[in-house]
């Protein structure tokens, strides 16, 4: 019946269980919960993330305002950090254009922390604690991307051409793949996700990205230079994303550029780029690492179900 | 040129994969946090039966099949063709041996199957679940055994052969699940 909720109430009940132990867990280490717009005039310039739109009129915008929701609580979370916030975290709902699938809901509940001070390897260790406080898991093997994507395809990931991995995707068992042409990372993320995830047991985390996908993160120079980013995976499920995060204003500017052109390139929908997050990083952000989790995906692992939509209540097909 | 984008995909979509009519099977959408989308999906060609795998991105577009199932009432077979009539329209089809398949061993004359038809050409043909079938070729019965749980292989009229229990005689209607075939029971005239 289309007004009953997908999850059973069990399940929900458990998932106000997980939420709340979030917060004991930040509670007790000092990370204060902090609100941020949903709404926001500023949306994300990521080529592969695309954000909903709406509006506000009345007092104070009488023509209108356009309006993003938020894809992530990331660019004002980093303005209190600049402001001298000190450790933070946020649960949200976030939002998502044309993502809906089995472990995928269009809104979904993102926990996102920062802690200034923190390198990768020390956030990983907090994710872990975080995640194993849940899951009834070994501790986590730590591997390099480039590691990871040998031990299974053979190929250097950093090195490797387009036309090399091309013929890798062709060839791996993957049946007839679409062409891809020239762009490397696409190609990296066809074999990552099809062929590497699958064979990440356990709780993995996989770190040290190319530098071509660095997102938000630092890269460290070196042969080749890495970006300063990991990902955890439980039995090849993605479950966060953590950086050390990019603190320079011009080098975020000229990426924000990057993906605005990336956008222009594929016929995607301009977005400006965040002029406050800018402004704060010129300010200043601390030295600081920051990660997002999947909080419906880590409550479907502790419950041991196969999709979102058996955690949440309402997924978009009930909403 | 009808087509379907990937956020059209779903179980039984009818498309065309490699000059072939195809049905999605199942499609599941791979979105790394950053980075690509994707749709792999699992497809039956229509005419081989096979499941194949494709991974498009997300946002392609791949051409309709014009694929219908249609309720046709078996009529005769010609010794090449079977042949099948809608019975609302009274359109009439026939279908050759690779599209008519292991059907063709239950198919009785005015028996009600499911014809797969690909611009309007029969490509696959699911006969009905059950079956009522008269018995041509067996051991003689053994009158009153209903109890030992015996079975012997019985040639039905349509060809196919299944194993039935002893006391099953030339002449008997037997109700067979095609979909196992297995004898279900004795049929009254």
């Amino acid at each position: 019946m289309g007004w009953r909720p997908a999850a059973t109430l069990g399940s929900l009940r458990e998932r106000a269980r997980v939420l709340s132990r979030i917060r004991a867990f930040f509670e007790a280490r000092g990370v204060w919960e902090v609100e941020t717009p949903i709404l926001s005039v500023a949306g994300t310039t990521d080529a592969h993330i695309d954000s909903f739109t709406t509006r506000y009129q009345g007092p104070g915008a009488a023509g209108g305002l356009p309006l993003y929701l938020h894809t992530s609580p990331e660019f004002p979370m980093k303005r209190l950090l600049a402001a001298g916030s000190g450790p933070i975290f946020q649960m949200a709902k976030v939002f998502r254009q044309g993502e809906m699938g089995r472990l995928h809901n269009p809104e979904f509940t993102l926990l996102e922390w920062y802690r200034p001070g923190f390198g990768i390897a020390e956030l990983m260790d907090e994710v872990e604690a975080l995640v194993r406080s849940f899951l009834n898991y070994a501790p986590a093997r730590r591997v390099s991307y480039a590691q990871a994507f040998e031990e299974v395809l053979g190929l250097d990931p950093h090195r490797a051409d387009a036309a090399q991995l091309g013929a890798c995707a062709k060839a791996c068992g993957l049946g007839p793949v679409p062409d891809l042409g020239g762009d490397r990372d696409a190609w990296l993320n066809l074999l990552f996700s099809h062929r590497v995830e699958s064979t990440l047991e356990g709780l993995t985390f996989v770190h040290d990205y190319p530098a071509s996908q660095a997102a938000l993160a630092r890269v460290r120079e070196g042969d080749p230079p890495v970006a300063e980013r990991f990902e955890l995976y439980v039995e090849g499920v993605e479950l966060a994303n953590g950086f050390h995060e990019l603190s320079d204003a011009g080098e975020q500017r000229f990426r924000f550029a990057t993906e605005r052109e990336q956008r222009r390139a594929g016929g995607q929908e301009d977005v400006a780029a965040d002029e406050r997050l800018l402004q704060a990083l010129e300010n200043g952000l601390p030295d600081c690492s920051g990660v997002a989790l999947g909080v419906d995906r880590l409550v479907m692992r502790t419950l041991r179900l196969d999709s979102v939509a058996d955690v949440i209540g309402f997924p978009i097909d009930r909403a | 040129m009808a087509t379907y984008s990937t956020n059209e995909f779903k179980r039984g979509l009818k498309v065309m994969l490699d000059g072939d009519p195809a049905s999605i099977v199942e499609n599941e959408f791979v979105k790394p946090g950053k980075g690509q989308a994707f749709s792999r999906v699992k497809l039956r060609n229509l005419k081989t039966g096979r499941v194949i795998e494709r991974t498009f991105k997300s946002g392609e577009s791949i051409e309709a099949a014009d694929v219908l199932d249609t309720e046709m009432q078996y009529l005769y077979n010609d010794g090449e063709h079977w042949h099948f009539m809608n019975t609302e329209t009274f359109e009439q089809v026939g279908a050759d041996e690779t599209a008519v398949g292991d059907a063709k061993q239950w198919l009785k004359e005015q028996d009600v199957c499911t014809v797969t038809l690909w611009n309007g050409v029969p490509i696959s043909v699911l006969p009905p679940n059950h079956v009522t079938l008269k018995v041509v070729e067996t051991d003689p019965g053994i009158r009153g055994d209903t109890a030992t749980g015996g079975t012997k292989p019985a040639r039905l009229e349509s060809g196919a052969v299944v194993q039935v229990p002893l006391f099953i005689d030339i002449g008997d209607v037997l109700k067979v699940d095609t979909r196992t075939g297995q004898y279900i029971s004795r049929a009254k005239e």
